[in-house]
């Protein structure tokens, strides 16, 4: 089997989550899809550092997750917040850019 | 076994069976992601796309990062995930109107042609032959000792910045979700002088337990049948996501709007 096979399952993956936050309308669901192309560029990242025979690949890949962790933080609370004051956690709703 | 699998040749029949067996699981997972209608559903398909990556992980030799994704993303993300899920309402399902009118085709066209863009340029490419990254791991004594010392040593100014992003998500997390007390703090005293002048001094009815209903969105029947709406906590109420039963609703279909509820 082509390693290069990881890159294409990366791009298809990829290519989903970008529909996902285009399509969906929960704000929910749109961060999911966020974590989703995230977690794509990850497999990108580990298969490139396999092809390269090198480490630092799967470091950046570390980091990556460590800053999608603490995006999925921040982007709940604003999520909760908005449902607090708006009973919606659809992206439509807030529109005014106020609370 | 970490070292079968930080060492083994750069492709095996084994890794392609497990390739073709986990790749389409996980294209399906991501695409039920997408048309799930209820969140929950979305969150567990997510689940399931995650714990794929990490196999994939390990079988290119991430054996740390793998470990570090199921930890991570099946263990604290998607807990945060179901957290937030179940606070916002487990059953408020996604609305497909479309507001800005063609934005579905239009979407769906945009992601097609990029990702046939991304398609052809990794085909287009050339690779050398995958080395792997046993002599990587060999040079610094083992695996999680090769990703130690470039974190620690190349890459340590880029961790001390992630873990100024961690702390400061923490506090902002904790910012966002603070909310000031604009009233004192009700004690015991005021809160049991309240409950007699209230009005309602016994408590509430509990919800209904049925055959087929037993949960606190489903409100008991008061002796003439109709719904206790107090039964069902305010939250629930408010929400809209209260259950009347089969039969309240075969009662309503009978009587067909003739008393006030």
């Amino acid at each position: 089997m082509n390693p290069e096979n990881y890159l294409y399952l990366a791009s298809i993956l990829f290519v989903i989550g970008a529909v996902g936050v285009l399509l969906r309308r929960n704000a929910i669901v749109v961060f999911m899809c966020i974590e989703l192309m995230l977690n794509a560029s990850n497999l990108a990242f580990v298969s490139f550092a396999r092809l390269n025979g090198n480490i630092d690949g799967q470091v950046i890949a570390f980091f990556v997750m460590v800053v999608a962790a603490a995006e999925v933080v921040i982007g709940l609370a604003i999520i909760v917040t908005i449902f607090r004051t708006r009973r919606s956690a659809s992206v439509d709703d807030p529109n005014l850019l106020k609370l | 076994m970490i070292e079968l699998l930080s060492t083994t040749p750069p492709t095996s029949t084994g890794e392609a069976v497990a390739f073709w067996f986990l790749a389409p699981i996980t294209v399906i997972a991501a695409v039920m992601i997408v048309v799930s209608r209820k969140a929950v559903h979305s969150a567990l398909w997510m689940a399931t796309t995650m714990i794929v990556l990490a196999v994939l992980y390990i079988m290119q030799g991430g054996i740390f990062l793998g470990v570090v994704q199921v930890v991570v993303y099946t263990g604290a993300v998607m807990m945060l995930f179901l957290f937030v899920v179940m606070l916002v309402g487990v059953d408020a399902s996604d609305s497909f109107v479309e507001t800005l009118r063609g934005q579905r085709v239009a979407a769906i066209l945009l992601a097609t042609g990029f990702g046939v863009l991304m398609v052809a340029g990794v085909s287009r490419a050339t690779f050398q032959e995958a080395v792997g990254v046993g002599a990587a791991n060999d040079a610094a004594g083992g695996h999680v000792e090769a990703i130690a010392e470039a974190i620690f040593t190349r890459y340590v100014f880029t961790f001390e910045i992630v873990s100024i992003v961690l702390v400061t998500a923490a506090v902002g997390a904790m910012t966002l979700t603070h909310k000031e007390r604009l009233t004192p703090r009700k004690l015991q005293p005021e809160l049991s002088v309240e409950r007699i002048r209230g009005g309602h001094p016994t408590p509430y009815p509990s919800p209904g337990v049925y055959a087929q209903h037993n949960a606190v969105d489903t409100p008991a029947l008061l002796p003439d049948g109709s719904p206790a709406e107090d039964s069902v906590p305010e939250e629930l109420r408010r929400q809209g996501t209260v259950r009347y039963t089969e039969l309240e609703a075969a009662r309503e279909s009978e009587q067909e709007g003739g008393d006030t509820r």
